[in-house]
């Protein structure tokens, strides 16, 4: 059976993805954010997984206001980096895992997640700035990578407790599907930001860090928090953070089993507008 | 009964929620089609003329033309759909943000240097930080005539 062996968190911020396309990661505003992900380029090639599921949100992307959904599992077989307005990023195309996804949403919307099944879609820095953060610019992804777009721009998203309770749902999901494979589940977006109003550039590093904290030690106390605290605490786009509770969801201690282990921390402010958050969770068993 | 809305009195905040949205459908949709080069170039050679093929109202068009954000996000917008103007005029997403708090851009690259902009006295309306209303704009610009 396939098995989930570890979750990795991440910003995934767009100005970081330039820098590196643009050859800036030498420059000491951004050495220092790239220099955060060394141990986790090295801890990915020796840890390298099958399949790489990743939960992200789309910015507007693949889906503009004529369709909004909630979650969408992306089930093709490849997906193209989108223009999002500055020419579409020169990073590889994402090579998708069509039979597990397809499994994946069989088993999740039968534990009654609505999933929306996206056969063709465009990924946007969500998920590519991610890859880069933790592959580098290799010619082409490690992995298959299967796509998982939250709805985090029209409010309301969804609670960070219905997240946490998808991710142990996927956790099934995979565990039930027939083949010897290793998965690893990525969290994205964050940590404390804001991009409008008067407000823009709120950050909260003292939030953030307790964020950081619980979703180690107290992931099911830390989905009770609502809405409101996020965009309050850490910002109108903060809210991105219910997203991390998906991919913690999926551990093994929520099923009952051992605490994983933390392999990795890593916090900075800022890259552009944001907080810099990083996580890497081995499960023990 | 009404939705509950708590997110109203956090201060220089506009949450994009379905009524939000249900305003700037069409302002919205005009920056997405700014996702084709074709279109940005047509937008840059004729701005008026590419919005008036639009359904917008002309408070929407006015406030695209003069790239007041402020203004694009009380009329509906949404910073994720407004980013396709920015990037169209070569704008980051931190000449955007900047530019609706007021300050230079230098200010406020200097702010996010320093750690960012505080969430004391901004937490809600009513408290004495520097995204109150009464502290508009930030920065230089708002010491003017002071």
């Amino acid at each position: 059976m396939a098995r989930i062996t570890a979750s990795a968190y991440t910003s995934h911020i767009p100005a970081i993805g330039a820098a590196l396309d643009l050859g800036k990661t030498q420059e000491p505003y951004w050495k220092v954010v790239f220099d955060g992900y060394e141990f986790s380029k090295q801890w990915l090639a020796e840890h390298k997984p099958d399949v790489i599921f990743l939960v992200y949100n789309d910015h507007a992307t693949a889906f503009n206001l004529d369709l909004i959904p909630t979650f969408a599992i992306g089930t093709a077989a490849e997906f193209q980096p989108a223009d999002e307005g500055w020419g579409p990023r020169p990073v590889p195309k994402v090579i998708g895992h069509p039979e597990l996804a397809g499994h994946i949403a069989q088993s999740v919307i039968q534990q009654d997640f609505d999933l929306t099944i996206v056969n063709r879609m465009e990924v946007d820095h969500g998920l590519t700035v991610p890859l880069s953060l933790m592959c580098g610019q290799p010619a082409a992804w490690p992995c298959p990578v299967i796509p998982f777009a939250v709805n985090v721009v029209q409010y309301p998203v969804p609670s960070g407790a219905r997240c946490f309770a998808l991710g142990q749902a996927i956790r099934k999901a995979v565990e039930s599907f027939d083949a010897p494979l290793n998965v690893q589940i990525w969290g994205t977006g964050g940590m404390s930001h804001q991009l409008q109003g008067p407000r823009a550039g709120l950050i909260n590093a003292k939030w953030d860090n307790a964020f950081l904290d619980r979703l180690i030690a107290d992931p099911r106390g830390l989905s009770q928090v609502p809405h409101i605290e996020y965009v309050r605490e850490a910002g109108s786009e903060g809210i991105e953070l219910v997203m991390w509770l998906i991919a913690r969801g999926a551990m093994a201690d929520v099923a009952g089993g051992p605490a994983p282990k933390v392999v990795h921390r890593f916090y900075h402010v800022p890259a552009s507008n944001t907080a810099v958050g990083h996580l890497i969770l081995e499960d023990a068993g | 009964m009404a939705i509950d809305k708590p997110y109203l009195d956090v201060p220089g905040t506009t949450i994009f929620d379905a009524e939000q949205s249900r305003k700037g459908y069409w302002l919205n949709q005009f920056c997405t089609s700014l996702m084709k080069a074709d279109n940005r170039a047509r937008f840059k050679a004729n701005e008026r003329g590419y919005l008036d093929a639009w359904p917008m109202s002309e408070e929407q068009k006015l406030a695209v033309m003069s790239r007041d954000l402020n203004r694009c996000i009380a009329l509906g917008g949404n910073i994720y759909f407004l980013a396709r103007i920015g990037a169209t005029d070569g704008k980051s997403f931190q000449q955007m943000a900047g530019s609706m708090t007021g300050m230079s851009e230098d200010e406020y690259r200097a702010m996010m240097l320093a750690g960012g902009r505080s969430v004391e006295g901004n937490r809600y309306l009513g408290e004495d930080g520097d995204a109150q209303p009464q502290h508009q704009p930030q920065g230089a610009a708002g010491k003017k005539g002071a």
